[in-house]
């Protein structure tokens, strides 16, 4: 079954972060690459940009419409995901937990059902 | 005479070779001896279309694997035993050229090693047994070739760890449990990826059927396996019916009948009709018995409920599984009402066993509709829908609760 773990970030919490914890994340989230890559789980990531760099293409009166910044009113914001293959959803549960940002407070993750999927590499 | 398709040939022949192969060198080698099988078929791939196909094609991939595995331990030197596999690669190899009737069942059962998870079973099968290469198996999985190949590895090092045997040290019988699942989870995945990709493109049910026929083969006596096979011909014979051209699902109850494959029903039944006298059925020969019910009913209206119900009830005490207590439900309603089957949902979810939401919500929502309860049941259809991961399902189950809305 294909989960997507969503990574959601808090700008400001990131912001806030030591240069130490900062690269801590990075080794974190390389070694979970490694992984779950050697476990035959892992599909894909992507990290995103800022959400200041978003726009937003939306229908008014039926026509697109588009405006500068995120989607969502929030503070926090989908900063990338990772897409995993796994057995279960308690599986992908126990994979999003060893993400690094799973024990900074302020950082979550969301796991979510794929439902449909195609693509170049599939 | 036209010969065989190639691709059907090489599959056919890859788990014999592999066979032959363990049973010399020991499912120890699993891992080193599936490799080699591979690049045999590759090497067959590229030449026979030039020099021809050889007299014998599986003595010709039997010499080709021995010799790649001959040369992977060679250039393995820091095998510790590497003397010694030697000295054994220079042996003749006995008996390669007999096919023996269990090899299949061996394969299937190491493939379905206790070890590995589900979901890696079924990998290894679709590639030591089926015969498929890792792209075809990926492209049938929607997975990337790169998690496939690491899937496979992983699985082979597995069954090199825990020092499994070939021949194994198992009854024809043992872990037939556990072999049914892969082959039956195999099954319901089953879907066509139709990219015009020829070479690519694997139907994961057609791959489910062969495998259980040669399961059947091997061990014609059980009654399981027998009606494991009768099931899925019996289920698949329904797939011309299942959905429109444009993917849409089709109910049961409202397939055109007339497009169900005749051929499978009857070969289904056969089956069943030859296993059954032999002793109690078991659970899949029960669910083949209540797949035939409904292939013999020439519309929705004339099928036999209450033989269907019995069926459900024998399976019930069987498994104790709450999903066949919801599909006893139905036979219910169908046979004494739907306040019948909604009650017996409703002591269901009360007893607390764990049983999916979603199908709860989705029988409970056509029961609610032959109720007459439409408010009820789109409230019902649309829960199921939300809960469903099946794109399909989700828009027959939303069409369902829209055309309620309509009739309000």
């Amino acid at each position: 079954m294909k989960y997507l773990i969503l990574m959601q970030v808090d700008p400001d919490v990131l912001a806030g972060l030591s240069e130490a914890q900062m690269s801590a994340i990075g080794d974190g989230h390389e070694k979970f690459m490694a992984a779950i890559t050697e476990t035959g789980e892992f599909l894909s990531t992507n990290a995103l940009g800022d959400a200041s760099q978003s726009s937003v293409v939306r229908s008014r009166g039926g026509v697109p419409e588009v405006v500068d910044g995120p989607f969502a009113e929030s503070k926090e914001f989908m900063g990338g995901y990772y897409l995993v293959d796994v057995e279960s959803k308690e599986r992908a549960i126990e994979l999003a937990k060893q993400i690094p940002d799973a024990s900074i407070d302020g950082l979550a993750l969301e796991i979510r059902p794929v439902m449909f999927s195609a693509g170049v590499d599939m | 005479m036209t010969e065989r398709p190639l691709g059907d040939l090489l599959r056919e022949l890859a788990p014999q070779v592999l066979a032959a192969l363990l049973r010399r060198y020991g499912a120890g080698q699993f891992d080193i001896c599936e490799d080699a099988v591979q690049e045999a078929l590759v090497a067959a791939v590229q030449q026979w279309p030039r020099t021809g196909r050889p007299d014998e094609p599986r003595a010709w991939l039997v010499t080709a694997a021995r010799r790649r595995l001959i040369d992977q331990i060679r250039s393995e030197s820091s095998r510790r035993d590497r003397e010694r596999s030697e000295a054994m690669l220079h042996e003749p190899l006995a008996g390669a050229a007999i096919a023996h009737a269990d090899d299949s069942v061996q394969l299937l059962q190491l493939c379905c090693h206790p070890a590995l998870t589900v979901s890696a079973q079924i990998t290894l099968t679709l590639r030591a047994v089926a015969g498929l290469t890792t792209a075809q198996i990926a492209h049938a999985y929607l997975l990337p070739e790169a998690t496939v190949a690491q899937r496979i590895s992983r699985a082979k090092a597995r069954i090199r760890e825990t020092g499994a045997a070939f021949p194994a040290p198992l009854g024809a019988d043992d872990r037939l449990e556990a072999v049914l699942a892969v082959i039956y989870v195999m099954f319901s995945e089953g879907h066509t990826v139709t990219t015009g990709d020829a070479i690519h493109d694997v139907d994961l049910t057609d791959q489910a059927i062969h495998l259980a026929r040669m399961l059947h083969a091997a061990l014609p006596e059980d009654g399981e396996v027998a009606g494991m096979l009768a099931l899925l011909l019996l289920s698949d014979a329904r797939r011309p019916a299942r959905t429109t051209p444009g993917g849409r699902l089709v109910p049961l109850d409202e397939q055109d009948r007339s497009l169900w494959n005749r051929a499978l029903i009857a070969e289904g039944i056969g089956i069943l009709e030859r296993s059954l006298p032999q002793g109690e059925a078991g659970p899949y020969a029960l669910q083949a018995s209540i797949a035939a019910v409904h292939d013999e009913a020439p519309d929705a209206d004339s099928t036999d409920w209450a033989q269907i119900l019995v069926l459900y009830r024998l399976l019930e005490r069987q498994t104790g599984n709450p999903v066949v207590t919801l599909n006893a439900a139905v036979a219910e309603a169908m046979v004494f009402g739907p306040q019948a089957g909604l009650a017996s949902i409703d002591r269901l979810v009360a007893s607390g066993r764990p049983v999916d939401a979603q199908r709860v919500a989705a029988v409970r929502a056509h029961l609610l509709e032959r109720a007459g309860s439409i408010p009820e049941a789109v409230t019902q259809y649309r829960a199921a829908a939300r809960g469903t991961r099946s794109a399909p399902e989700r828009d027959y189950l939303d069409s369902r609760a829209r055309r309620l809305e309509h009739r309000q």
